[in-house]
């Protein structure tokens, strides 16, 4: 682990495997120190921001000096299952890359249990780590100019669900009818860091 | 109702408070009023508290007619306002009654004006905030002729202010704290200093940079960097070099190395750098963490 300057009132916090800044992100969060303005998971690393003059971000360091992130507190994230309609434009050449039928690519990818690991590219467009590996696979070449909302993608690491339409590169495996996002709501995103995902063929 | 209608909106006329940190790990930009003192000083000019619900109009070219009674105040870039015509002054709290209509010109020099109204700006809440965040979509739409925007409650009018808004100089000065990645660039401190000129391309999510771009350490050249959380103020370097200066509608996660952090106290001054204008960076290590 290894503390990097961020401005006077931030820190990032990189990390030597996702497993470790999820065990990181857990341990601040079950804290949360006065003060403490943003707490922002990435791929390896956790960016925390406090309030000047707060001392959160010293008592994010001590807190993380001396926790065990080998066996973190019990996750408070929520258990989440999504229904998906396996139809997506890209799941055939998935199945091929992978050199399995799209049956097998769908067994896979409702086989597996996830966890959002950090969010970003849009408001409630969740990084789900746990994608088995023959689902790894790159980007596009040429990403799509439009990509329906509720699509179901896979890129490298990670799977997700675009909350809404935009521009994006990942290979479209099927689509979700769930509300990703709603800033109306009182639980705006259904997926936090944290969150254990299922996906259920339907 | 108490309620104020759009005649026009301007170039880009948009409702903004305080913003909404605190859910940037929801994929949730801050968002808010990019020169944060004049919108303040604005409510408190109205007799607001200084986190309601006004205008930033970009450009000025703002029109609007009451439709009941209220007191409103135009701060940030110098601009002339006027009501049915007459000379009204700016950063002074103006009155209008109903079926009065107040106008703001276009600014000589800097970027985007304030304006508050007596009991702010009602329209409904987004994840505790009214501001409309242009990359996400969140909060209101932009205003459009014709809009009627409803008021809260008003409060007392303090009158005058003791706060006098800053002129907007034409070469911005802006202290950079380095890091976290400073480490990927070459010469990371003496090449970011600039100077930097503010181009047209830029807007709430960043400022866009052109200088001489930024060259990555040969360890470093072809690197990846695994997405990483961004806040507002940081200085990120896409692979042509060119940097992105990212205010309050910043994406909240990114992969491109964030090579500094500029000093918070600077973002009002460059909310309001005109395309064309020039940006030097003043770095220096960052004070340790913690």
């Amino acid at each position: 682990m290894r503390w990097l300057p961020y401005g006077p009132d931030a820190a990032l916090l990189e990390c030597d495997s996702s497993d470790r800044m999820a065990a990181a992100r857990a341990v601040v969060a079950d804290a949360r120190p006065d003060g403490l303005v943003e707490l922002v998971p990435g791929a390896r690393t956790l960016l925390v921001a406090a309030r000047p003059g707060s001392g959160a971000l010293a008592a994010v360091r001590a807190l993380l000096d001396g926790a065990d992130l080998a066996h973190p507190p019990e996750g408070r994230g929520r258990e989440v299952t999504i229904d998906v309609r396996y139809d997506g434009a890209d799941l055939d050449q998935v199945a091929r890359t992978a050199g399995i039928s799209a049956d097998e690519v769908v067994d896979l990818h409702t086989g597996a249990e996830y966890t959002v690991a950090f969010t970003g590219f849009a408001p409630g467009f969740g990084y789900l780590t746990g994608l088995a590996e023959p689902l790894r696979q790159a980007r596009l070449d040429s990403p799509r100019t439009s990509v329906p909302a509720g699509s179901v993608g896979v890129a490298g690491e990670f799977t997700g669900v675009y909350p809404r339409s935009s521009p994006g590169g990942w290979r479209l495996i099927g689509h979700t009818g769930t509300v990703l996002f709603d800033p109306r709501a009182r639980r705006p995103a259904l997926l936090s860091p944290g969150d254990t995902v299922r996906f259920r063929s339907r | 109702m108490r309620a104020v209608e759009v005649v026009s909106a301007g170039a880009q006329a948009l409702v903004q408070d305080l913003g909404r940190p605190g859910h940037a790990e929801l994929g949730v930009p801050p968002s808010g009023a990019l020169d944060v003192p004049a919108l303040r000083l604005a409510n408190r000019l109205v007799g607001n508290a200084e986190d309601a619900a006004g205008i930033e109009a970009l450009l000025g070219g703002l029109s609007l007619r009451a439709r009941t009674p209220v007191t409103v105040a135009v701060t940030g870039a110098p601009v002339a306002v006027d009501v049915d015509g007459a000379a009204a002054g700016s950063n002074v709290p103006v009155h209008l009654a109903a079926g009065s209509t107040v106008t703001l010109g276009n600014p000589d020099e800097g970027l985007r004006c304030y304006l508050a109204l007596s009991g702010g700006v009602d329209v409904p809440a987004e994840l505790g905030s009214r501001s409309r965040d242009v990359l996400s979509g969140i909060g209101p739409a932009p205003l459009a002729e014709g809009d009627v925007l409803p008021l809260g409650r008003p409060g007392v009018p303090c009158g005058a202010d003791v706060v006098a808004p800053a002129r907007v100089p034409a070469e911005l000065g802006v202290p950079v704290w380095l890091g976290p990645r400073e480490d990927w660039f070459a010469e990371a401190a003496s090449a970011l200093a600039g100077p930097w000129t503010v181009t047209p391309e830029s807007n709430r999510v960043g400022l866009r940079l052109d200088g001489t771009p930024l060259r990555r350490t040969p360890d470093r050249a072809d690197a990846e960097l695994p997405s990483e959380g961004l806040l507002t103020g940081a200085i990120q370097v896409p692979p042509n070099g060119l940097p992105v200066l990212f205010l309050a509608d910043h994406p909240t996660t990114g992969g491109y190395p964030v090579i500094g952090v500029v000093d918070a106290d600077a973002l009002p001054a460059l909310a309001q750098a005109r395309p064309g204008s020039t940006v030097r960076f003043l770095p220096s290590a960052a004070p340790s963490s913690g």
